[in-house]
């Protein structure tokens, strides 16, 4: 079997301390980002992709799993969040939970289905699952439909922060997304990780060794849905609606991109994807549907020359694990 | 009464389309281990072939039944060449990557030069009006579009099942270098199933672009019914792709007519309880 990440080196405390390093460059970089001039917003945008990301990378780099419907935990956490705030009026900590329960719950159903096959029909079911669900939120009142939940109020977190003022929101989805990222990495290098690589290289002897590899792919499947869906509360707060884009098939492929750019299977690849892929957004959002040629351009370099993206390629030239 | 009928029709012209599409999926993941993303995006470039061919070139809907399917064909073989062919032995995920993006750039051309709406294409004259068979009113094009699918699809099953060239094919699937060490030229092969795969879907395209009309998006939401069509019905039988494709287009029809608010998702519905039921979907064997 061929496995996606073709280099994986042992956890040694090096490779420990190389992340360590690494992560805390990355948080003193986006922690000074307010002071920096450049556009918040764009930043926060991008940090709950890197988030939706590093959810999704979970699944595809550690657990060997492509899922192509992703986007289905992003907009079900957005939409629950948004209702949650605006019709009920809750307040935002509150309103981030319920995004993420209404996550956690659709990542349990849709886990118990798509586990069932492996491979190629794996993500063909996780596609046609978030193709079932979008057809749904346009037909439900509560999602407005074409439209979306629009208008969201932004409310105090734990009736301190002020989340209408830019700064303070942008500390908060920084919070929010290193906490996640945090969690990410720590599950990566339990024992349960190691268990899920192992099932990655080779699923016949995982089974033989004794592990029930379905639990395993299962519970790897909730952890990435959930924290997704952690990433779709955060961006309610950010965008300030919540609208069918994020539910789309479209929306899938693109987290699909970013992590194939940043390094399918690397700790800090899906950062590094999701920054340069908003960033591109950013700045030719006057080319129309080039935006689109290009990303099927980007997809195509990738899989044909570039297969370890940005930062495996980093990593491999210095035998680094990043 | 006539609604039903016509929902009926409505459905099996939708099998027809998920029949020839599900079926070039399975024959191409047969020999190539790629599921190939690209395909609803072929099939519009099929319809716009079919387009072209009448308003630029002056050539009529026969023509273009015999035509796209060879160009587009053509323009899948020079996929498999220059991209697909390179990711042999490769995990089967990046062949479902790369043809994600060829799909993307596809449908992202031809939506900068023709927008999201459609282009009439009219029905060929020698098909226009429709017979009347006292319980409903039959138009003679659709009746041409299911009989003219299932006659495809037959004749496909027949060339992949009882002809010789079938037979090679069918042992390249299983076991590439050997009948490579018989002498026969497998990579040849290769790039011809795809041209096959690829024609059908084109072919697909030109008999939907007088119902659908042709836009640069229609392929892309009908792919992903048609993989759950494939999960539903598993790529190892070549028959079982084409009832499935059928019977599913009929149930959809159904739904439609008595229950219309889950028409677009009857088949993912159905996808979800055939997989609780029976995991390795109702023909295939275990990926």
């Amino acid at each position: 079997m061929t496995a996606l990440t073709d280099d994986t080196l042992p956890v040694t405390p090096r490779a420990m301390r190389d992340e360590m390093i690494v992560f805390v460059v990355m948080a003193l970089l986006l922690a000074s980002v307010p002071f920096s001039g450049i556009y918040p917003f764009f930043v926060m945008q991008a940090l709950c992709f890197a988030l939706l990301a590093c959810a999704f990378n979970l699944l595809i780099g550690y657990g060997g799993l492509l899922s192509f419907g992703h986007a289905m935990f992003l907009g079900t956490a957005g939409y629950c969040s948004a209702h949650a705030l605006k019709v009920w009026a809750l307040p935002p900590e509150l309103g981030i939970l319920v995004g993420v329960a209404g996550a956690f719950v659709l990542s349990i159903v849709t886990g118990y289905i798509s586990i069932r096959r492996q491979g190629i029909y794996f993500s063909m079911i996780t596609l046609a699952l978030s193709q079932l669900l979008y057809f749904l939120y346009l037909q439900t009142p509560f999602t407005h439909g074409e439209d979306g939940i629009q208008g969201i109020p932004q409310g105090h977190l734990f009736g301190v922060f002020d989340l209408s003022k830019p700064t303070v929101l942008y500390y908060v989805v920084l919070v929010g997304f290193l906490a996640g990222f945090l969690l990410i990495y720590r599950i990566i290098n339990s024992p349960f990780g190691e268990v899920l690589k192992a099932i990655r290289e080779n699923e016949p002897r995982a089974i033989s060794l004794g592990y029930r590899t379905d639990q395993y792919k299962f519970l790897a499947f909730v952890l990435s849905g959930t924290l997704a869906g952690l990433a779709g509360s955060l961006k309610v707060f950010v965008a300030q609606n919540a609208s069918l884009t994020d539910v789309h098939w479209s929306m899938s492929g693109e987290v699909v991109l970013m992590t194939l750019v940043g390094g399918l299977g690397t700790i800090f690849g899906p950062v590094v994807g999701a920054f340069a892929i908003i960033a591109m957004q950013q700045y030719l959002a006057g080319f129309g549907q080039w935006v689109t040629v290009i990303q099927g351009s980007i997809f195509v370099i990738c899989v044909l020359t570039f297969r370890r993206g940005v930062v495996g390629e980093i990593a491999h030239y210095f035998r680094r694990s990043l | 009464m006539q609604a039903l009928y016509a929902q009926l029709l409505v459905g099996l012209i939708n099998g027809s389309f998920y029949a020839l599409l599900s079926l070039g999926l399975a024959v191409i993941f047969g020999m190539l281990n790629i599921i190939n993303f690209a395909h609803g995006a072929l099939y519009m470039m099929g319809a716009f072939c079919a387009y072209f061919l009448l308003n630029l070139v002056g050539l009529n809907y026969w023509w273009a039944l015999l035509i796209a399917p060879i160009l587009v064909g053509i323009f899948g073989m020079i996929l498999e060449r220059t991209m697909l062919q390179w990711l042999t032995g490769l995990d089967h995920l990046y062949g479902l990557l790369l043809t994600f993006g060829i799909a993307l750039i596809v449908q992202g051309v031809f939506q900068n030069y023709f927008g999201s709406s459609g282009l009439p294409y009219a029905i060929p004259d020698q098909l226009k009006g429709g017979i009347n068979l006292g319980f409903m009113f039959l138009p003679i094009y659709r009746a041409w579009v299911v009989i003219f699918s299932l006659v495809i699809c037959v004749a496909t099953w027949f060339l992949i099942e009882k002809t010789r060239l079938g037979a090679y094919l069918r042992a390249a699937t299983e076991n590439p270098t050997l009948v490579r060490a018989f002498g026969v030229n497998v990579p040849r092969m290769i790039t011809l199933t795809y041209g096959l795969g690829v024609g059908l879907a084109a072919l697909a395209g030109v008999l939907s672009a007088p119902i659908n009309q042709v836009r640069p998006l229609m392929g892309a939401d009908l792919i992903i019914v048609v993989f759950a069509v494939v999960v539903i019905g598993g790529m190892g039988s070549i028959m079982g792709s084409i009832i499935t494709g059928f019977a599913l287009g009929v149930i959809e029809g159904l739904t439609k007519y008595f229950y219309p608010e889950a028409s677009n998702t009857v088949v993912f519905v159905l996808m979800v309880l055939v997989l609780l039921v029976k995991p390795t979907g109702l023909t295939g064997r275990a990926a």
